[in-house]
């Protein structure tokens, strides 16, 4: 007995496609439904809800703080940058020094590996308070006591430990070649290294530079232990002051507007990077 | 300890008619193992020299012992009838008055061709970066390649690469170019169009220094070809002779396996 074959259509290949793509999406909205809403439900239903939605959700509160908590965040903002520019020249002298190995500056590159490994080694909340506390004990001459000026340099050092270990491993991936080559056209030392070695470095670690500077963000809160009114002090103040802990919320929705969109634009360098190098992606069921 | 007098121009009865390059008993070991054992080699205005001989036996070394990227042990090195290995002597000034084409292109990935081409005249040379420019892009025309002057190297296949790694050291206007194998990396088909613009500088009258394991190439392009076997130059004569009359045992069993191998 001999069975009849029906043969594939394109069609039919179509069709089936497309009730996949259909199933696939309503398995998601499905699935998505009942986690989020299930979360949701147990959340609202607690006994505590309604108390809590005036302490923290209060939009009253919400309104009356957001200008006094922005105007902190804002002291955040210059703060970060101050502290990322100070992190980035830092960092790249450390893993020059690091990297290419001149006997003068022996004593610099011993001092840089003991930098790197302390500063990596402290928490960051730790180095903020000694420095803020200890560098004013000192009374040293010309240094400034500034408390956000102190909370500054404590941060910028803790991230120039993680940065320059960054640039370092973007400094030796460049192929001694590209060095030789410039060297053979007859460029010095220095221009070759600014020119073709620097520049060639940087791009290859730019996407965990970005996430070394999105946790920066972040953490130029913690300079708050030490007095200046930034936007964690601010709304804490509000929050004593009011009972209410609504002004903490809206600090969060102010670092969210600024870190979501960075940490988006990480990930798509991130993703250009993989695809530009070729790698096959294959995630998930078909 | 080599005599004073031999590092002295005046004493080599340089510069007037003296080679643009002459090697003289140079030596460089990678720590125990002896790459180079005395070369001596003496390179006129307007010639070609080849190095051939198998991989490991020094061609590259020598080159880039030539172009100051490698110290030597021993020996000199005279560029213009000038010692150009003088301990503590500044290497940067020498390597801008010779090329050096690697096998491997060596392009600047992150600079678009016309800027590879043109950073060594602009940072070493302190050209204009107009006027590099515009000489930049004459010799990419020549080399066939203005059409690619915008793109980045990786863009460009193999044989382009290597042209304009070539029209990069040519920029300089050096007074010799030295050539590592600059075939070597390349798929077959596009050795040709590198192999003819090779031909073509010469023919101007470039001083050129060439590691090949091109033998047809070798015997259109230089005026003397060297054998090199352990770091040392076995025979040395016209492309004529060493290709056809080797004398050297150790030459005739390096050509006979070419042969062999269908190479020649």
């Amino acid at each position: 007995m001999s069975t009849e074959y029906q043969l594939t259509t394109r069609e039919d290949r179509v069709q089936s496609r497309r009730r996949r793509r259909r199933r696939d999406i309503l398995i998601s909205a499905v699935a998505t439904v009942v986690v989020v809403g299930g979360l949701v439900a147990r959340v609202v239903t607690a006994s505590g809800w309604n108390s809590f939605r005036e302490t923290f959700l209060s939009a009253t509160w919400f309104v009356k703080s957001i200008g006094g908590v922005a105007s902190g965040f804002w002291l955040d903002v210059r703060m970060f940058l101050i502290v990322e520019v100070c992190v980035l020249a830092l960092s790249l002298m450390i893993a020059l020094v690091r990297t290419f190995e001149y006997p003068l500056l022996y004593p610099v590159r011993l001092l840089a590996t003991v930098f790197v490994d302390v500063m990596r080694g402290i928490p960051t909340i730790l180095l903020i308070y000694l420095v803020g506390f200890g560098v004013p004990a000192l009374n040293l001459k010309g240094v400034p006591s500034a408390p956000v000026f102190l909370g500054e340099a404590a941060l910028a050092m803790n991230y120039a430990g993680f940065v320059s270990e960054v640039l370092r491993a973007g400094l030796m991936s460049i192929h001694p070649s590209q060095g030789q080559a410039a060297l053979a056209l007859g460029l010095t030392p220095a221009q070759t290294l600014r020119d073709v070695i620097i520049p060639q470095a940087v791009r290859r670690v730019v996407p965990p530079l970005l996430n070394d500077f999105i946790a920066l963000q972040k953490d130029v809160a913690l300079i708050s232990i030490l007095g200046p009114q930034e936007v964690f002090r601010t709304a804490q103040i509000f929050q004593e002051a009011n009972f209410n802990y609504t002004p903490l919320i809206a600090a969060c929705a102010l670092y969210l507007c600024v870190t979501v969109p960075m940490t988006r634009f990480v990930d798509r360098l991130q993703w250009r990077t993989v695809r530009q190098r070729g790698a096959v992606l294959a995630l998930g069921p078909r | 300890m080599r005599g004073r007098e031999l590092r002295d121009p005046a004493a080599t009865g340089a510069p007037a008619g003296a080679p643009v390059l002459e090697i003289r008993g140079v030596t460089k070991s990678y720590g125990d193992h002896p790459v180079l054992r005395g070369i001596d080699l003496a390179v006129g205005e307007h010639q070609a020299f080849a190095l051939i001989g198998a991989s490991g036996s020094g061609k590259s070394t020598l080159l880039r012992c030539i172009d100051l990227l490698e110290e030597i042990d021993d020996g000199d090195i005279f560029l213009d009838g000038e010692p150009i290995t003088v301990p503590g002597m500044n290497p940067v000034p020498v390597r801008r008055r010779l090329g050096l084409v690697f096998q491997s292109f060596n392009l600047f990935p992150h600079l678009r061709v016309i800027d590879n081409v043109t950073l060594g005249a602009t940072r070493a040379q302190k050209v204009p970066a107009a006027e590099a420019r515009r000489a930049a892009l004459e010799l990419l025309t020549r080399f066939g390649l203005e059409s690619r002057a915008r793109e980045y190297p990786d863009k460009l296949s193999g044989g382009q690469q290597q042209r304009v790694a070539i029209a990069r050291a040519m920029l300089t206007r050096p007074r010799a170019l030295l050539l590592d194998e600059v075939t070597s990396a390349l798929d077959p088909e596009l050795v040709g169009d590198v192999l003819d613009l090779i031909r073509e500088l010469k023919a101007e009258g470039m001083t050129m220094i060439l590691a090949t394991h091109e033998m047809s190439f070798a015997r259109d392009v230089a005026d003397q070809i060297c054998f090199l076997e352990d770091g040392r130059i076995i025979e040395q004569g016209t492309p004529e002779q060493i290709l056809t009359e080797p004398r050297e045992p150790a030459t005739q069993r390096f050509l006979s396996r070419l042969l062999h191998a269908n190479r020649l």
